[in-house]
């Protein structure tokens, strides 16, 4: 019997180290191990064996058992790793292959960057207020201290639907609508569409945007607008810009100013891009020229405020370096997706 | 305005660098565009002296000169022009000059003899015969100055002077002149303004024996001066002046009419001149114009005056509009020998009508429409004058009319440095202020301003406030940061918009932004009727043009156009949106509505109906719009625009019994008028009165306890019959219970008749309370068939 058992061991470790398919290793578990497998077989015997002999034998039969079921054991795992080797093998792919097309869309440059004022406009404590499109004079012009026959109406070629109504050539006009309705403080922008009478050509265009700013409240000063404005240009365009306030005339401020970013290209040293002044023209801002407060019903002997006007087109145009202003309005998808 | 730098230098001594002067100037707010060397593009012109001039061996019209250019050697050129000789003095190019227009001089042969350089025209170095009145205009420039051999032309003939255009405020025509400029000049650079009074001799004589005055409209004319110069001797200016002319960009034409440029540029204030001669009766009236009356004036224009605008008249006619241009009949002549000067002070808001009304805008109308200094009329009239006497032109009269009506004392205005560093967030002290503007020519004392009388837009602190900042300058002033509290967000119906914005994003479509203004033509396009109420526009009066002239009342042709835009281009794919608004008008004299409204359009390879329709659907979901009905157009006429659509395959979008938007294909007519060679797909939505639809709040839902039944159901009907009709049946039939029905199949074709179809809808029931029996669901089935039943729909053998 001894015999039989090494026997056994022999052939069955000579047999498994064979195997390299699952099913044939089944069939000689089976063959070994099972209810009528060869191992049951001998140990069926035992009974015959002398009382001496029966544990030294059992002994032996369950070390070829156990060394059998090692074996199979392991040839599973070794066999199971070659099958999933074999299967991640059939099934490579070529990665290079395009992905399926998704369709993402993105907004207009231009809301994506009115989006980014108004972000960081409402961080700053500023709410958004809308007014209308087509206005009337009033609202555009004369609460803005600008009444019929200023020669400062010439600067803005103005759509007019009637004498008395006419397309807003300026977001200026939602000031008057705001402080009519809200008392100070007030701390609003305003973006949105404005007309102006200009054939289209690469820079200009009869509609663009601006983003109107106004404050108004006790103390204001204009150290307030500078601070103010330096934030929202360092926000826009990175903590390194610098940015300088030249003396201009608006009839709606006193004083006013128009505001320059130092040219991102020569930084200030005058290059073609900002037509060698170093400087790049960006917004027009000022103190509330008290006519207008006083207008509106706001005491501009308690109350003071600066507001500003910034063409949304020019930012745009220069982040994204578009030389053609047509080209936003053209809205080609070739144009569209890249944003 | 242009600004010699020569002329500058009579006020101001200091010597600024170019460069330094423009970004000063800038910065205290006389904003420099541009500057300009005269002659910049001339290089290597030097004076020469012709030596001899011999004829060409090989030409009838070429001639060899030998030039002295100030060398050991003279030079040789050949020429064509006919008008040299032996001892002209002449510009030469030499070799490897430059002239005007980027012309370079190399060396060359003409016809086998050699050239080593050009005489130069006045029009080769880029002057008209106005610069030089004693040069022709077709042959070599003749030069007559005072210059050496040798030396180089700028020099020679005044071509060295630096003009500086300014780009000036409406608010400071004070600044539209010479003298203004210096004292802005003086002020920045903290230097002398060297501005002496103007004065004159004249030969005595009384006024009153040449000329009377009256001024019937003293509102509109409150100051007018006259003087008289006799014996007036008509010719070109000097050099200097016509110079200075010339850098200032202003055509010398003869000494008498120069010399009123020349005091309307140092002064800013317009001057005229008429001939006695044609002033009928010798009488001026200042008076509105009759109704019907004409003047033709210098510019040999008849035009038509109305009563509302000021002229100076003789006793009978207009000869002069006043403040914008003189009357042809009484101008400077070459026989004129006695002439009237005027210096006066016009309204501003009449002069501006007048114009614009005219369509003539003059160098004099743009300075009166701004406010000029009421108070400078008779220093100008005298610079005027001293001028005539200095220049030899003329004798004028030592004594002068002045007529001086209702003038506006200057403005006085509080002072008060404190209130001026509050305002400006600055600590400045006041002694620097009151420095700042007595150099201003603002006068300080007792607490307040007096501003000047040339500066008619200083009337309140602020105006002082800006005057003290500019010039102690903006970038001086510190930065602060905004305080006290402030809570802002979106309201809710910008929230509403961003959202609308990042779902259409997310579902693929990209932002569009198209004009407000569109054409009348739209309406065609779209092939709407002609009494629609969309045909009813706000118009704009003075369009750029047709295509751009009426509000749009419907924002479907703006998306058709860009869609179009982008089918011409060849883009294969495209899904685009735009939140944009329509102009609905209301009363007339009223502000129309201006409506958001989204629009959707589509088209491509794999885009059909359903992709438009799922994508309005997804939307509709996100905002938590629910139970949306999708109906014919023919059903509701909301939206008249919908003519433009594929009557079978488009919708109303409905919300509980209202239209809120559309959705649906092109009608092939509008396709093929737009040039679309594929089939397109478009939506609209009332987004402003959608946002009241959307559930807000928003309450959490457990997973159902209980299991679901479901059944499936294939059913044969007319294919008439829309899907949305059983559905809304099976929705009634089952009731409570009911979790979900989804459409599986449409079948049309074998084994189905004609004229009919199979649906399959998959019914999930189930109940919140406990399991669902199969009685119950069976009870449900019954009665869903009952009801499809009763529209003619059953089950499938």
């Amino acid at each position: 019997m001894r015999e039989q058992l090494e026997a056994i061991r022999l052939e069955a470790a000579e047999k498994l180290a064979a195997v390299k398919d699952a099913k044939i290793l089944d069939t000689l578990r089976v063959k070994y191990l099972g209810k009528k497998g060869e191992l049951t077989a001998i140990l069926k015997q035992m009974g015959k064996l002398s009382s001496e002999e029966r544990p030294i034998i059992g002994q032996l039969a369950n070390e070829v058992r156990s060394s059998i079921e090692k074996a199979i054991s392991e040839k599973q795992s070794e066999i199971a790793k070659l099958e999933t080797e074999a299967k991640l093998k059939s099934e490579t792919i070529d990665v290079t292959l395009p992905g399926r097309k998704q369709s993402v869309g993105s907004l207009h440059p231009l809301s994506i960057v009115e989006n980014e004022i108004k972000e960081i406009f409402l961080g700053m404590g500023f709410e958004i207020a809308d007014g209308p499109e087509v206005e009337y004079d009033y609202y555009n012009f004369e609460a803005l201290n600008l009444p019929p026959d200023h020669p400062a109406r010439d600067t803005q070629d103005t759509f007019y639907i009637t004498d008395n109504i006419l397309l807003r050539t300026q977001t200026s006009s939602v000031q008057v609508h705001v402080m009519e309705n809200k008392k100070p403080p007030i701390r609003v922008i305003s973006p949105g569409r404005v007309f102006r009478s200009d054939a289209v050509d690469a820079t200009h265009s009869p509609l663009f945007h601006q983003v109107e700013g106004l404050v108004v409240d006790k103390g204001i000063t204009m150290a307030d607008l500078k601070g103010t404005l330096e934030m929202l240009m360092k926000r826009l365009y990175g903590e390194e810009c610098t940015i300088r306030l030249r003396p201009h005339h608006f009839p709606f401020t006193e004083p006013s100013a128009e505001v320059d970013v130092m040219c991102f290209n020569c930084h200030g040293k005058g290059c073609r891009i900002c037509k060698n002044e170093g400087f790049i023209e960006l917004l027009g801002a000022g103190m509330v020229h008290p006519k207008v407060l006083e207008g509106c019903g706001i005491d501009s002997s308690i109350y003071s405020g600066f507001a500003f006007g910034l063409g949304l087109e020019r930012i745009v145009m220069r982040r994204y370096n578009i030389s053609d202003m047509r080209l936003l309005f053209e809205n080609d998808y070739r144009f569209l997706e890249q944003f | 305005m242009n600004l010699s730098m020569k002329w500058l230098s009579d006020y101001i001594k200091k010597d600024i660098p170019i460069a330094e002067f423009c970004s000063g100037m800038t910065m205290s707010g006389s904003k420099v565009e541009c500057y300009e060397t005269e002659g910049s593009e001339i290089k290597n012109v030097v004076v020469g002296k012709l030596l001899s001039v011999v004829p060409h061996e090989n030409s009838d019209h070429l001639v060899v000169c030998q030039v002295d250019v100030g060398k050991d050697a003279p030079i040789q050129i050949v020429t064509g022009a006919p008008n040299v000789s032996a001892g002209d003095i002449v510009p030469v190019a030499m070799i490897g000059a430059e002239l005007p227009g980027g012309i370079k001089i190399k060396k060359g042969k003409l016809r086998g003899v050699e050239s080593c350089g050009m005489l130069c025209s006045l029009g080769e170095l880029g002057l008209t015969t106005h610069d030089f009145p004693y040069a022709i205009a077709d042959g070599i420039f003749l030069i007559q100055e005072d210059c050496e051999i040798g030396q180089d032309i700028h020099e020679a003939i005044g071509l060295n002077d630096t003009s500086v255009e300014f780009e000036i405020t409406s608010n400071r025509p004070d600044c539209l002149s010479v003298v203004g400029l210096a004292r802005e000049a003086a002020v920045t650079f903290d230097t002398e303004l060297c501005l002496e009074e103007p004065s004159f001799k004249g030969i005595p004589d009384d006024i009153n024996n040449y000329l009377k005055v009256d001024i019937e409209n003293e509102t509109l004319c409150p100051r007018y001066a006259a003087g008289i110069v006799k014996n007036v001797k008509i010719g070109p200016s000097p050099r200097w002046m016509r110079e200075r002319l010339r850098a200032s960009g202003i055509r010398p034409i003869n000494n008498l009419v120069d010399i009123t440029n020349y005091v309307m540029l140092e002064y800013g204030q317009p001057m005229h001149a008429f001939d006695l001669r044609y002033v009928k009766d010798s009488h001026i009236i200042i008076r509105n114009a009759k109704d019907g009356e004409t003047i033709t004036t210098l510019d040999d224009q008849e035009r038509k005056l109305s009563s509302e605008m000021l002229v100076i008249a003789d006793s009978e006619k207009p000869i002069a509009v006043a403040g914008i241009m003189g009357g042809e009949y009484s101008g400077i002549m070459d026989d004129t020998t006695t002439v009237v000067f005027e210096s006066a002070y016009f309204e501003p808001v009449q002069v501006r009508r007048t114009a614009k009304k005219l369509g003539m805008r003059t160098d004099a109308s743009a300075r009166y429409e701004k406010g000029l200094d009421v108070e400078g009329c008779m220093r100008s009239l005298t610079r005027a004058l001293q001028l005539v006497e200095m220049l030899g032109a003329g004798e004028p009269i030592d004594s002068h009319i002045d007529i001086v009506k209702n003038i506006k004392p200057r403005n006085e205005i509080p002072f008060d440095s404190s209130w001026i560093n509050r305002f400006l967030g600055t600590d400045i002290a006041e002694e620097e202020m009151i420095k700042i503007l007595k150099n201003l020519d603002i006068e300080i004392g007792n607490g307040k301003c007096v501003s000047p009388s040339f500066r008619i837009d200083l009337e309140r602190p602020a105006d002082i406030a800006e005057e003290v900042a500019r010039i102690y300058g903006y970038n001086n002033i510190p930065s602060t940061v905004l305080t006290g509290a402030a809570n802002a967000s979106l309201t809710p119906e910008q929230k509403y918009l961003r959202t609308i914005e990042n779902t259409m994003v997310s579902l693929g479509c990209y932002g569009i932004l198209t004009y407000s203004f569109t054409s009348p033509k739209c309406f065609d396009k779209i092939g709407l009727p002609d009494d629609s109420k969309l045909r009813n526009t706000i118009t704009i009066k003075n369009p750029l043009g047709e295509d751009t002239s009426i509000m749009r009342t419907t924002t479907l042709p703006s998306m058709l156009d860009i869609l179009a835009g982008n089918y011409k281009n060849r883009n294969e794919n495209v899904k685009l949106f735009e939140i944009g608004k329509e102009y609905i008008p209301t009363e007339e004299g009223k502000l129309p509505n201006e409506p958001n409204r989204l629009t959707v359009g589509m088209y491509g390879d794999d885009i059909d109906f359903f992709d438009i329709k799922g994508t309005i659907d997804a939307l509709l979901s996100k905002l938590r719009i629910y139970d949306c009905e999708y109906v014919r157009c023919s059903e509701d006429n909301t939206f008249e625009e919908t003519c433009a659509l594929h009557p079978g395959r488009s919708a109303i979008i409905m919300y509980n019994g209202n239209a809120i938007g559309y959705v649906g294909e092109i009608h092939p007519s509008v396709q093929e008028t737009y040039g679309f060679g594929t089939r397109v797909y478009v939506a609209k939505m009332n987004v402003n009165e959608m946002m009241h639809l959307s559930v807000t709040e928003v309450t959490y839902q457990p997973s159902p306890k209980f299991p679901a039944i479901t059944r499936d159901l294939s059913l044969t009907c007319e294919d008439s019959l829309p899907v949305g009709t059983m559905e809304k049946a099976i929705k009634n039939a089952v009731g409570k219970v009911l979790e979900k029905v989804t459409l599986f199949d449409v079948y049309k074709g074998k084994q189905i008749a004609d004229g009919m179809k199979s649906v399959s809808f998959s019914i999930s029931m189930r109940s919140h309370e406990g399991t669902l029996t199969d009685e119950q669901a069976d009870a449900a089935m019954k009665r869903v068939l009952k009801a499809l039943g009763d529209m003619g729909a059953s089950l499938r053998e």
